[in-house]
């Protein structure tokens, strides 16, 4: 290996005779060594950092200073430099590791030994002994107990012989790696079950975006009711406008609302195509009914039908615990001739009693789409109260006359939301535990079955 | 549904008896009312403004009543009583009439040309010799604001405004005029103001400041003079103080303005009906005289009483109920719909007086029958008719497909439908144009911009709120998205998409491969070109490198650092 650069300075600078001028030109050194001049200035650095030190004074140097045997002149030309200050010195850390060596550590006082311990000049180990007594069941052979019966055991036999240690029967044992299903759609599958063992048939409700049209006017609901107020319905904004709207359909609704006609007085107002077109959130599953309906409408001879529907409804709404702006609403609808409010009631009887709640009554109750309209409320032994489950009606003339349904056909429906009754059943106090990105994926994983009926 | 608060102590002098909280509940409830909370005033203002505020309030107990939405003549405790006592047989429902005056005696509105672009129709009435009390007047004023607030829309249909009659002199002209034009004393205001300095003047108003809106854009504002050129009032906004109806006003003089006549006249009808109790000839009401533009009067108020005709058989064959006709005449007359059999029984003569302006059909009769039955004494019936159920193949299939995916060890998510842009677009290194998304325009939060077109943001949000969850996360959701299409009557439709999602310290995308594998499957898709599905990798983006596969269903797979998913349609 080639000398470093400082070593053949160093060489050069013993070789340089003794005077008052004793020295080298780094320029003319650098020109000498063939080297850089910038190259040589590094090493006159290097070499002057060492310098600057003490080696080997590491160990007592800020002691020694501490002590004052040493004084440091800041100001010395050429640098700091430091001086000897005393003539003689007394070294107690001497004569004290000394005394360790010698086994008389135990005498040295607390702050001495954590003093010695902190400069790493001394270092502590405990050491453990045990005292060895024969047990209750002492014997000279060694045997390990088995943890696991293994296939060498069962092959050979030698299990039969073999000692096993005990299991923690009073532990939980390791949770299998499985999947899992959202405790909200647990209970969407067992209201489906309901429906379809009550002979119900599902109806599409496969468009989130609505016209407002299906959504309210259908409906028989005025155009300047409340609900179509930008606070309570999520408008669209692309696409803003429904292109297609059932013509002929559409004159008989616009007629009914603004002039009357079925046997009703109307609403007495100005009718406006503009606000039917209007596209929005669906804000219930009942403008999936009224499609249903007005399909069955269409299909020339009528047939008594039971329909059902469980999904995504959307309100413009401000959010808390029990409120979200989109939420599941479950339908159900039948249509037939001559129903009377007391099948509506005995429809929603049986209904409830297989969701599990069979004390119910009912209450006068308005929908704008509904005639007779009924608030199903059933008692709530926690809140030892009556509280309410559902909202029911008989569809109004001026909703299923305009569609083409036989006028002799009464339509009973009726709806509830499905996180009420799942907030209630899973004893859940924030909806936003449930649905949503923030649920809280420990509460699925622990989630235990649907079952309505217990 | 609107709230109605009275006085308990005054509701009970009024209905002529007292009633334990329970009690009153169930009357409620058997009237299709609620009892929403007892209450008082002290209480309210410690809820709303903290204990130290609420000293001094009254400690009367106050019950919130919940009225349906369409019960307009329900508002206020006069129309409860009413419509409690006319129920409980107590009282016979009052038959409200319509004084008119001597030719040239009575009073006069005059409406000009001018309105016809702003606020074209008006209806005023006049209740002569009234006697207030402080719970009367009370009761007066916040029946307006109810109504203000309900069949009104917030004063955009109809705005009433109401007048001490001794301190004005007709005839009334209700006219338009330009801002400037306009000057007067608004109400409780101490001094002059121009119809543009009032609107400044309550552009902070917490109350008045959401009427504004609805005349500031127009070139003329809505005005109404009297014979001497005192404004009684600015509609929809203010009311002169000139005018102001106090405790010892006698006759007062009433008039709603409006862009819905029929609202208008409903509005008028339920005033006047609800307080001529209060009038020295009680349940009268004067009226006036309004002239149109087009020289046509009209006789305000119209307190029309309209009689329809309903069989009783209709009435037990909808209800499920078998009454004698005149039993169900009986029925409805306790519903405040004065009723009696005709003919040889076969008919019903049902008498609809002006404050129930709900019933528009015989439906709304039946109803109101129902109501007076108790529709806990209707026997229960289970429908006849036979039907074969079906389910909806698609959701049908799905609920297959949770089974199996979380039969694979995956954990079923619920994410919202709605989400911002950037979740759709910009987070996953897309622009929004090209995502095809449903745009909403009234969002309340950045978080309600756009319906989803792809499940996979709503994962991810669900792991980011999920970080303390041991690894690996294994999700998935079979749920809708949404995306324009034109050919679709309302220009969009759903799809039903399946996304997965595997996350772990190592991507894992052999899993999520696998899981696909699996899927397919499980839907028997064999893994070849010819009828099967295939997996080709795409040019990919530069740091979207896509995967596509495509057989009878199309998915995409979509490799990140840390995430590897898919989404299958």
């Amino acid at each position: 290996m080639s000398p470093s650069v400082a070593e053949l300075l160093l060489q050069r600078l013993e070789r340089t005779p003794p005077g008052p001028d004793g020295g080298l030109c780094s320029l003319e050194a650098a020109a000498a060594l063939g080297l850089d001049h910038q190259t040589l200035v590094g090493a006159v650095k290097s070499l002057q950092a060492l310098g600057e030190k003490l080696p080997g004074a590491q160990v007592g140097f800020s002691k020694a200073m501490a002590n004052k045997w040493l004084r440091l002149d800041k100001g010395a030309p050429g640098g700091p430099r430091i001086f000897r200050a005393v003539d003689a010195v007394q070294d107690v850390v001497q004569s004290s590791l000394q005394q360790v060596q010698e086994g008389n550590g135990g005498s040295l006082s607390e702050r001495e030994r954590t003093d010695l311990k902190r400069r790493k000049l001394l270092l502590e180990v405990t050491l453990k002994s045990y005292w060895i007594r024969k047990g209750s069941a002492f014997s000279t052979a060694v045997v390990r107990q088995e943890t696991d019966l293994t296939p060498e055991m069962i092959a050979t036999g030698s299990w039969r012989k073999l000692p096993f240690k005990a299991y923690n029967f009073s532990a939980l044992g390791l949770p299998p790696t499985c999947g899992h299903l959202h405790p909200l759609l647990k209970v969407r599958s067992q209201l489906r079950q309901i429906f379809l063992e009550m002979g119900f048939t599902e109806m599409p409700t496969d468009n989130f975006v609505e016209s407002s049209f299906w959504n309210f006017d259908a409906l028989f609901q005025p155009q300047q009711h409340p609900a179509r107020d930008q606070h309570d319905t999520f408008f669209l904004h692309d696409p803003a406008e429904a292109p297609e709207l059932p013509a002929s359909y559409m004159a008989r609704v616009k007629k009914v609302h603004s002039q009357g006609g079925y046997g009703s007085q109307g609403y007495k107002y100005e009718w406006k195509v503009e606000e039917a077109r209007k596209n929005l959130l669906r804000t219930h599953t009942t403008s999936a009914s009224a499609r249903a309906l007005y399909h069955l409408a269409r299909q020339g001879k009528f047939t008594p039908v039971k329909y059902f529907s469980i999904d995504r409804v959307f309100r413009n709404e401000s959010l808390d615990a029990t409120h979200l702006a989109e939420f599941h609403q479950v339908e159900g609808v039948v249509a037939d001739r001559g129903l009377t409010l007391g099948h509506l009631m005995g429809t929603l009887q049986q209904f409830f009693t297989k969701l599990g709640i069979s004390k119910l009554r009912f209450k006068p109750a308005y929908n704008p789409y509904t005639e007779p309209s009924m608030e199903v409320f059933s008692y709530h032994e926690g809140l030892k109260k009556w509280v309410e489950v559902g909202n029911s009606g008989v569809f109004r003339p001026e909703l299923l006359l305009p569609m083409g349904l036989p006028e002799n056909v009464s339509v009973i429906a009726w709806g509830l939301s499905l996180e009420r009754p799942t907030m209630i059943k899973y004893g859940i106090n924030n909806i936003r535990e449930l649905v949503g990105h923030r649920v809280n994926l420990q509460m699925i994983y622990d989630n235990p079955l649907c079952r309505l009926d217990a | 549904m609107p709230t109605v608060s009275v006085k308990r102590d005054l509701l009970f002098q009024a209905l002529g008896r007292s009633y334990t909280d329970e009690e009153f509940n169930d009357l409620c409830f058997e009237f299709g009312l609620e009892l929403d909370e007892v209450t008082s005033e002290k209480d309210i203002i410690s809820k709303e403004k903290g204990e130290g505020k609420a000293e001094g309030a009254s400690e009367t107990v106050l019950y919130k009543i919940d009225v349906p939405a369409n019960r307009y003549d329900l508002l206020c405790l006069e129309g409860l009583v009413r419509g409690l006592q006319v129920f409980k047989e107590r009282i016979n429902l009052p038959r409200y009439e319509k004084i008119i005056p001597a030719k040239g005696e009575g009073q006069k509105m005059i409406i000009t040309e001018e309105t016809v672009k702003i606020r074209p129709y008006a209806v005023a009435a006049v209740l002569r010799n009234i006697t207030f009390t402080k719970e009367r007047y009370d009761s007066f004023i916040d029946l307006q604001e109810k109504l203000h607030q309900n069949i009104c829309r917030r004063r955009a249909l109809v705005a009433i405004g109401t007048h001490d009659l001794d301190t004005i002199s007709g005839p009334f002209t209700f006219t338009a005029k330009a801002p400037s034009e306009i000057k007067f004393k608004p109400l409780n205001q101490s001094q002059e103001y121009t119809a543009s300095q009032i609107m400044d003047l309550y552009r902070t108003d917490s109350h008045l400041r959401h009427y504004l809106h609805l005349i500031e854009n127009k070139p003329r504002y809505p005005v109404i003079f009297d014979s001497k050129g005192v404004v009684l009032s600015m509609p929809p906004i203010i009311n002169g103080d000139h005018s102001k109806i106090s405790l010892k006003t006698r006759n007062v003089f009433i008039e709603c303005t409006g862009t819905d006549m029929t609202k208008a006249k409903i509005v008028l009808d339920i005033i006047v009906a609800m307080f001529s109790e209060y009038c020295e000839k009680q349940f009268t009401v004067e009226a006036v005289e309004v002239v149109y533009p087009n020289g046509k009067t009209h006789i305000c108020p119209e307190l029309a009483y309209r009689k329809e005709k309903v069989k009783p058989e209709l009435i037990n064959k909808k209800l499920g109920i078998s009454e004698t006709p005149s039993s169900l005449a009986k029925l409805l007359t306790r519903m405040c719909l004065s009723s009696h059999v005709t003919g040889n029984g076969n008919n019903i003569e049902v008498e609809i007086p002006p404050t129930r302006a709900d019933v528009i059909h015989a439906c709304d009769i039946i109803e109101d029958a129902a109501i007076a039955y108790g529709y806990n004494n209707i026997q229960m019936v289970i429908p006849k008719t036979y039907t074969i159920a079906n389910q909806l193949p698609l959701n049908k299939l799905a609920e297959l497909l949770r089974l199996d995916l979380a039969a694979a060890g995956f954990t079923e998510a619920l994410t919202f439908a709605l989400c911002s842009t950037e979740d759709i677009a910009d987070k996953l290194g897309m622009d929004i144009s090209a995502t095809n998304a449903v745009r909403i325009a009234n969002p309340k939060t950045a978080e309600f911009q756009v319906a989803r077109t792809t499940l996979l943001p709503g994962l991810l949000k669900t792991i980011a709120a999920n970080r303390k969850m041991p690894l690996p996360l294994k999700l998935f959701e079979i749920s809708d998205i949404v995306v324009k299409d034109p050919t679709k009557d309302v220009g969009a439709r759903n799809y039903r998409h399946l996304c997965a999602i595997y996350y772990n310290k190592s991507p894992g995308f052999e899993i999520i491969h696998g899981l696909l594998d699996r899927v397919m499957q499980l839907l028997e898709v064999p893994p070849n070109e010819e009828n099967g599905y295939t997996i080709k990798a795409t040019e990919g983006k530069e740091d979207t490198d896509t995967v596509y596969c495509r057989g009878c269903f199309g998915a995409q797979i979509f490799p990140y650092s840390l995430r590897r998913t898919f989404c299958c349609r």
